[in-house]
């Protein structure tokens, strides 16, 4: 579907700016329509985002057109199961809300520790629809609440590439947001995540705060205020939007660009965004007391002294006096700043900068001093292969945005320059961040596609423009002379126009192919359901996740307590509606690691931990029979390292041989007893897994298990789904006393 | 000699500002006016909070944070009002007293709901 519509959107953004007359004439048989160029231009404008609204929203329905419409992978069930409690209960209760159904036995304060904005934004678009009498249910508002917002985002991208550039650029801008891998891959239709919102929020913020500083009106400074609350209230990633604004403010002031309108945007947004945020119980009082943001309040600081000392070169007229002036409070500015954040710094007032924060500037940070903020995938550093996987032409395109945006050096143009370098830098460093530089991209990469564009058809234009005047116009033989020589090498300019014309029609259209094949095929799967060809190439649908949290909620009592690892904490919560010990959220570093000590001891200590957090079932995902990879044997080595971190007793060399992990009879005796391995290999030894394979074949592993002779002792098995995926044991109560 | 010379600069300084202000319109001195009373209250609940120390933290924020906020949305006002700022040559000064008022409700709004 994106690729048969896109050519023609090429095609017509070529060819709008050079035959508005044959377009009248072939296009519209009836003399009574006749538009002027204005109006026509207006139309197609409309038009072409009317189309891109309805293309970004379309490009992210291939997996509940596949599947069903269900929310996806982990972290949006809980949003989803936050989402439900807001509906039902309402506002007041949601934002008080303490759950003692997770973090077993400590409980958390969700209401003071979530980013509430996708949710009230959910449950607001879901209290519209029903006040409209559209009684849809909440989650299919869930679901599709992502890919409204990637629309919505497209036109805020339009109207920036108009504020930066032209209304070309804008459009261009507009088509490659729509459809980039790189926003798609955390916004498709059931990934129901905070970035689903907060990539619309956050270019919205910069949106508003560059047409401020263009304007200098305060309106828009304010508009920008209440979209940088909005970033706050959806996602942690504002902390961006914080330090890139002041960064931004200081470039200019730094390149002579001081001026009222930047004193009075950055001013406005400032307080007035600071103020706001803090409403956000999770966000707290960081504004003032956090490491991260003191860098927007030094520069706050700054512009009042910029101000001062501008009014006082106003008032005085007088170079030599303003230059002591200037010199006595520049030094006692920066004297006083200086000694303010040293003393905050040294009494600890102002904590330093977070774990999740600091890796960003020192990558290697997290593997060596906190193994939970490393172990995820998404925050590893970001392959070559994944820029060209969600970028492709926009890698060599955005270099040749910055070019033409060096040549015309606006406020707007050095801000998108410097959002541009910024989050190219992070993406670099976190796979995740990809997401947070594609705006940035985008628009730059739109800015050399119009730019180039609209060169190349100006020069097609000349050519008719100069034969007309040199009919029409006989005076001025030196006009006439050097219009012939034009004239001359017209035709060979001509053809190298149109050529490169095809060619930039050539590299779109294969943009749009692949990123059309990418969302098809990388980002449209829900992890919670697998898929895999069959032997006769027809597709086998893996539902054992949900087929085990179904089990949980029908067959186990309502207070039974699950423990597992963390990764599956929300999913049990929302699907199985049972209490957990830990989850995905990882606020408790010691509460996880007790978990891995427990998963990577032998049974009798294990238990031991187990009775002492009252846990009733034990939750373990096994890969082995299908082949699936992402299961908790593959996981077990960063529960060990994560147990160890606390707990010395838990040594990852033990469970290692000379430094390979092994399941297989080469393995250590530590790994062959512990716990995970237990429950996962029970009654494996008995199975043929594959043909010409002997029994207890690991097809995850690719090897044949070492320990096949397993017998539980304090456990007992409840449920196997029915490709061995998850595995449900019952905690047996200690024995009778003799 | 050097302190002859800085204290005579200093004086020059005083009396130079001193007259230049004299010559600005009345209104954009009712504004700094303003600007002034609102640091000054600012000041003063700084040293009140020094006196008695910062709980509750959000009511001592939103107190400071009201009189920072009015005194640099006053100047926001100064200068778009302000006849001798060419950039804001053709902006109406109802508008832009509109959008100081606008601005104004909002930030005390949020103060109000601050204060806890």
């Amino acid at each position: 579907m994106g690729g048969k519509s896109e050519p023609t959107k090429s095609e017509s953004m070529a060819t709008k700016t050079t035959n508005p007359d044959l377009l009248n004439s072939s296009f519209f048989p009836f003399k009574s329509l006749k538009l002027k160029t204005k109006q026509q231009e207006l139309l197609l404008r409309i038009s072409i985002l009317g189309l891109v609204y309805i293309l970004a929203f379309i490009a992210r329905l291939f997996s509940v057109l596949r599947y069903e419409s269900m929310i996806h992978e982990f972290d949006p069930y809980f949003n989803y199961r936050t989402t439900l409690f807001l509906t039902e209960k309402g506002f007041y209760e949601f934002w008080n809300w303490f759950d003692s159904e997770s973090w077993y036995p400590l409980g958390r304060i969700i209401g003071g520790t979530l980013y509430p904005g996708l949710m009230v934004t959910a449950a607001l678009i879901y209290w519209t629809l029903r006040f409209l009498r559209f009684f849809v249910h909440i989650r299919e508002v869930c679901v599709l609440t992502a890919p409204f917002f990637a629309s919505n985002t497209t036109l805020v991208a339009y109207f920036f590439g108009k504020e930066i550039w032209d209304t070309g650029a804008g459009l261009v801008a507009a088509v490659l947001i729509a459809i980039c891998p790189g926003y798609i891959s955390r916004s498709v239709a059931g990934s129901y995540d905070n970035e689903a919102v907060a990539i619309f929020a956050l270019l919205l913020t910069f949106y508003l705060f560059v047409k401020a500083v263009n304007t200098g009106s305060l309106a828009w400074a304010l508009g920008s205020a209440f979209g940088y609350f909005y970033m706050v209230s959806a996602w942690g990633g504002y902390v961006f939007i914080i330090n890139l604004v002041p960064l931004y403010v200081l470039v200019l002031l730094i390149t002579g660009r001081y001026s009222m309108r930047l004193y009075i945007a950055y001013n406005c947004m400032y307080i007035l965004g600071m103020l706001l945020a803090m409403q956000i119980r999770f966000v707290g009082f960081q504004h003032v007391q956090s490491g991260e943001h003191m860098g927007a309040m030094g520069v706050f600081l700054l512009m009042q002294v910029f101000y001062f000392l501008d009014w006082v070169k106003y008032q005085l007229n007088d170079t030599k006096l303003f230059q002591t002036f200037l010199r006595i409070t520049v030094t006692s500015a920066i004297l006083v700043g200086g000694i303010a954040l040293g003393v905050g710094t040294a009494s600890g007032y102002i904590s330093p900068w977070t774990g999740r924060f600091y890796s960003l500037l020192d990558p290697t940070y997290a593997k060596d001093h906190i193994p939970i903020i490393a172990s995820v995938s998404e925050h590893q550093p970001t392959a070559w292969s994944s820029f060209m996987f969600d970028y492709h032409i926009l890698l060599f395109l955005f270099p040749a945005g910055l070019y033409f945006c060096f040549k015309r050096l606006t406020d707007a143009t050095i801000f998108i320059v410097m959002y541009g370098l910024t989050s190219l830098y992070f993406a670099g460093v976190m796979v995740r961040l990809i997401l947070v530089a594609t705006p940035a991209v985008c628009l730059i990469s739109a800015i050399a596609v119009s730019a180039t564009v609209k060169n190349l058809t100006s020069l097609l234009r000349t050519k008719q423009k100069v034969s007309q005047t040199g009919s029409t116009k006989g005076a001025g033989s030196s006009k006439a002379s050097s219009k012939v020589t034009l004239d001359q090498s017209q035709p060979f300019q001509k053809n190298g126009a149109i050529a490169l014309l095809l060619g930039v029609f050539y590299l779109l259209s294969r943009y749009a192919i692949h990123c059309t094949w990418v969302t098809s095929e990388a980002y449209s799967s829900p992890s919670i359901v697998l898929a895999a060809r069959g032997a006769h190439g027809n597709r086998i649908i893996f539902d054992d996740y949900r087929e085990a949290y179904y089990w949980l909620r029908q067959n186990t009592p309502t207070d039974a307590k699950i423990m597992s690892w963390w990764d599956y904490g929300y999913q049990i919560t929302a699907m199985g509606n049972r209490t957990v010990i830990v989850d995905n959220n990882t606020w408790n570093n010691t509460h996880i690691a007790t978990v891995g000590r427990a998963m990577s001891s032998y049974e009798d200590e294990a238990y031991d931990i187990m009775r002492s957090l009252d846990v009733n079932y034990v939750l373990v995902v096994f890969g082995g029979v299908t082949g699936y990879s992402s299961d908790d044997i593959n996981k077990f080595l960063w529960m060990v390292r994560i147990g160890g971190g606390v707990f010395p007793v838990i040594k990852e060399p033990d469970y290692l041989v000379n430094g390979e992990f092994r399941v297989d009879k080469g393995a250590s005796p530590k790994m062959l007893n512990c716990l995970m391995y237990k429950l996962c290999y029970y009654r494996f030894g008995e199975l043929t897994t594959e043909y010409g394979k002997p029994p207890g074949y690991d097809r995850a592993r690719g090897v044949e298990i070492g320990n096949k002779d397993i017998k539980l002792e304090h456990l007992e098995e409840a449920y196997t789904t029915s490709n061995w995926i998850v595995r449900i044991y019952r905690v047996k109560p200690p024995t009778n006393r003799l | 000699m050097a302190r002859s010379s800085t204290s005579k600069d200093a004086q020059d300084l005083f009396h130079s500002l001193r007259s230049a202000y004299l010559a600005t319109p009345t209104n954009l001195k009712i504004i700094d006016l303003y600007v002034c009373f609102a640091v000054f209250t600012a000041l003063i609940q700084v040293a009140y909070m020094s006196l008695v120390g910062s709980f509750p933290f959000n009511s001592f924020l939103s107190g400071v944070l009201s009189c920072i906020g009015t005194a640099v949305l006053a100047v926001c006002l100064r200068i778009q009002v302000n006849k001798e700022n060419k950039e804001f040559k053709d902006l109406a000064p109802e508008r832009a007293f509109a959008d100081f008022f606008l601005c104004n409700l909002v930030l005390h709004l949020v103060i109000i709901n601050f204060l806890g």
